[in-house]
């Protein structure tokens, strides 16, 4: 396809009408073909990331469902509204929804697929054929553990722990499982593919301290996904060999362990949260750049920074099984590492808040969901500081402190940069602007929703409100009925990006190649961009995050005296 | 670059030249293989650890075995990872008669090995040494000899799975190579299904020793 362009990758052929913004590209990957088949077989992964946003928005809204169910029931302290076998369901499915096929592929099925091949100056990953194959893969997993759903979902917990799952529960275990093991290699074939295509297509002169921390982050999302996906893998299919076969591995009749369960499958899970949360630390790096229009601050540390919470990553599960009955020596040796992991995670919080020291700051609404992220979660961080401690983990041990601490990461985490991510990439990845009013008031009400959501969560586990229950005793209604009552508001902020994002695809005013003036190659093409990404293959000559110096102002100048 | 010019066969458009395709091919299995081994190392996790809890279970289990046709099959699938490797070569050196031939050569030693384990199997169903509600085992370790079948079963069922979908890939190759696909600038995909091969076998290899060799003089 010869791409029509003039030399400052602008649309040459003036088309009748209102003039375009300086950028958008009439022609690009969007209207490059046509028809259903040209979407569902395609090889571009801009395409494909549209795919998965489908798909993960879709799974979204149903593990969304699930949670106002569950905050239904809860609103009134009598089980009033399901039995507790239903109940059990509800949550289990809300938490396997979400984790497995929302918030694990999310950001890097729809951001990173979209943008990394652009971001390092590639015309696409290095196999896009698997790109295609993790979708589909995806797409099967989910749907199994759907109909299994539907026709009556799993009561065991997302967590799966044996010997519930492998010998007491008649539900739908071994089809979910089976879900979750297929989706298991959309994972693995897809952190191949970002890590391959990190080493081998960087653009010339795009060395790997120039890469976008976006970049960084999703590299060390990708060894997560390939060291640790495996291991659930084969856990998941013992559990189905367990319930099919009689291979008990984990099965205390035979002399298996079921703690062993736990081991393998938080060897996965655990590192599991930093898949969800580290692509939304990258997406936080580029935001707080943009939007300070200035180099991140401590470039090299904030990049290794992903790294390192990668690997320690790998050595703190048994901070899950604390009360598992886990030697004490143990329990003190996960302590110590889970601590560890604050230290890269602080590094980000401090390197984020020294960018926007004396930086120029503005308000777009993605920087808006970048602030409400750091203070969500350096929230979350903190609480998983207090729970790796040991004594304090013994008292609030499968409470609702627990679920508030990994909903501030995962919701106030994941979330709200996958959402960030979203707002600040919407103009290129389909050339259109969305109302700034109702975006800013998205942001707004996701932070407010939330915080009014989980923050008594944190009160009523300290409490000792234990998590799995439908009913619990009536003082500790009120705080209740406010976690429900700001479920609402919650649902409302996620609504809001769905009816302005469908709207603006139609009716929002067209972008220009760079409508945030940000650094970066996603912002040297066009919007959106055309099928091969680039009209002239890009050489980088500049470090990332290239801004200029901000003129000292007048009165900010320090007098000297 | 050089994808504006002359289109160079079997360059896919994302990659500049074989080079960095071929790089990026050999890359990709090699990461591959890592998330099998993985896959592979809960088993063994599981392994070491019951193992280590029963000993004697585990012994007198493993002598069940016979260690005659475990030996006949390491040297089956040995000999197999040669017939690969010289495949892989015939390949690179554009020969596509001389690989079919060598890969039809290496599926027939994978067949007889499945066709050993078959064997190995059956005798297990005949002696009840299949775990579930008909397992029987007598003698001193009987407490956990069940478990270690379990392991037997999933680790070397896991293994032939593998083995069978090697097979599969293997009679593609075969195709490819009798329409003449494979030339020195194009032969990554029969490296990728070789290096997939010779990493089958060699979790064999370790399986071998565990599960037949270990304790059994004791």
């Amino acid at each position: 396809m010869k791409p029509e362009t003039t030399i400052a990758g602008q649309p040459a052929s003036a088309v009748a009408g209102p003039p375009l913004p300086v950028g958008y590209a009439r022609r690009n990957y969007i209207n490059a073909k046509y028809g259903a088949k040209s979407w569902l077989l395609t090889l571009d992964h801009k395409r494909i990331a549209i795919l998965y946003l489908l798909s993960v928005t879709f799974f979204f809204a149903l593990g969304g469902l699930m949670a106002v169910l569950i905050r239904l029931e809860l609103a009134t302290p009598e089980g009033d509204l399901f039995q507790p076998d239903v109940y059990n369901r509800l949550f289990t499915m809300h938490g396997v929804m979400m984790v497995f096929f929302f918030l694990i592929p999310a950001i890097p099925g729809v951001l990173g697929n979209f943008l990394i091949p652009i971001m390092i100056g590639a015309r696409d990953l290095a196999f896009p054929r698997l790109n295609l194959a993790s979708w589909y893969i995806y797409n099967v997993g989910a749907v199994m553990a759907f109909w299994a759903m539907l026709h009556g979902g799993v009561d065991t917990g997302w967590t799966f722990y044996t010997p519930l799952s492998s010998i007491y529960s008649n539900t739908y275990v071994v089809v979910t499982a089976v879900g979750i093991f297929i989706n298991g290699f959309s994972s693995i074939l897809t952190g191949i593919n970002f890590i391959v295509t990190i080493h081998k297509m960087r653009a010339p002169g795009m060395t790997w301290f120039r890469l976008p921390l976006f970049v960084w982050a999703h590299y060390a999302t990708s060894l997560i996904m390939v060291l640790g996906t495996p291991v659930i893998a084969i856990t998941v299919l013992l559990v189905g060999a367990e319930r099919l076969l009689h291979i008990g591995i984990f099965d205390p009749r035979l002399g298996g362990d079921p703690v062993l369960f736990q081991h393998l499958f938080w060897f996965y899970s655990h590192p599991a949260v930093y898949i969800m949360i580290l692509p939304a630390m990258g997406v936080i790096s580029e935001l707080v750049a943009a939007f300070a229009r200035k180099p991140i601050f401590g470039y090299a540390f904030v990049a290794f920074s992903s790294v390192a919470i990668a690997v320690l990553g790998f050595l703190v599960w048994g901070h899950h099984m604390f009360v598992a009955g886990q030697s004490i020596y143990s329990g003190v040796v996960f302590s110590v590492l889970s601590m560890l992991v604050a230290v890269p995670s602080a590094i980000k919080v401090f390197n984020w808040t020294a960018t926007l020291y004396k930086g120029s700051v503005s308000w777009d609404t993605p920087m808006l969901y970048a602030l409400g992220f750091i203070g969500l979660f350096t929230i979350g961080g903190l609480t998983g500081v207090m729970l790796a401690t040991l004594g304090i983990d013994a008292h609030v041990h499968d409470t609702y402190f627990i679920i508030a601490h990994f909903h501030y990461i995962m919701v106030g985490g994941a979330i709200m940069g996958y959402l960030g991510g979203m707002h600040y990439w919407w103009p290129k990845i389909t050339g259109r602007l969305y109302p700034a009013f109702w975006s800013k008031l998205s942001a707004l009400t996701v932070f407010i929703g939330f915080n009014v959501t989980f923050f008594p969560q944190f009160l009523l586990g300290y409490m000792g409100m234990p998590r799995r229950y439908h009913s619990y005793p009536p003082e500790f209604q009120v705080l209740n009925v406010m976690s429900s009552a700001g479920a609402t508001i919650l649902a409302f902020g996620y609504l809001l990006p769905l009816l302005y994002f469908v709207w603006s695809m139609r009716w929002g005013p067209r972008a220009s190649a760079n409508p945030w003036g940000a650094a970066g190659l996603e912002w040297q093409t066009t919007s959106p961009p055309p099928t091969d990404n680039f009209h002239a293959r890009p050489v980088v000559t500049t470090p990332p995050y290239d801004y200029p110096e901000p003129a000292p102002s007048e009165e900010e100048v320090p007098v000297v005296a | 670059m050089s994808h504006e010019g002359e289109a160079v066969v079997g360059l896919h458009h994302q990659f500049d030249t074989t080079l960095q395709q071929k790089e990026a091919a050999s890359f990709g299995m090699w990461l591959f293989l890592v998330t099998e081994a993985l896959f592979f190392g809960g088993l063994f996790c599981a392994y070491t650890i019951y193992r280590w809890s029963y000993p004697e279970s585990f012994t007198a289990a493993s002598r069940t075995l016979n260690i005659q046709l475990g030996t006949f099959n390491t040297a089956v699938l040995i000999g197999s990872s040669l017939t690969m490797a010289l495949a892989v070569r015939a390949a690179q050196l554009g020969k596509n008669k001389l690989c079919a031939l060598l890969l039809a050569l290496t599926i027939l030693l994978g067949a007889v090995f499945l066709g050993v384990k078959a064997k190995e199997y059956a005798d297990k169903f005949e002696h009840h040494h299949v775990p579930g509600p008909t397992f029987h085992f007598e003698g001193e370790g009987a407490s956990h000899a069940q478990m270690y079948f379990c392991l037997y079963f999933a680790m070397t069922g896991l293994h032939a799975f593998h083995m069978i979908i090697g097979a599969g890939l293997l009679t593609f190759v075969i195709v490819q190579a009798l329409r003449n696909k494979y030339s020195p600038s194009n032969y990554n995909f029969v490296e990728g299904v070789g290096l997939y091969w010779h990493f089958v076998d060699l979790v064999w290899i370790f399986l071998f020793p565990l599960l037949y060799l270990i304790g059994r003089h004791h």
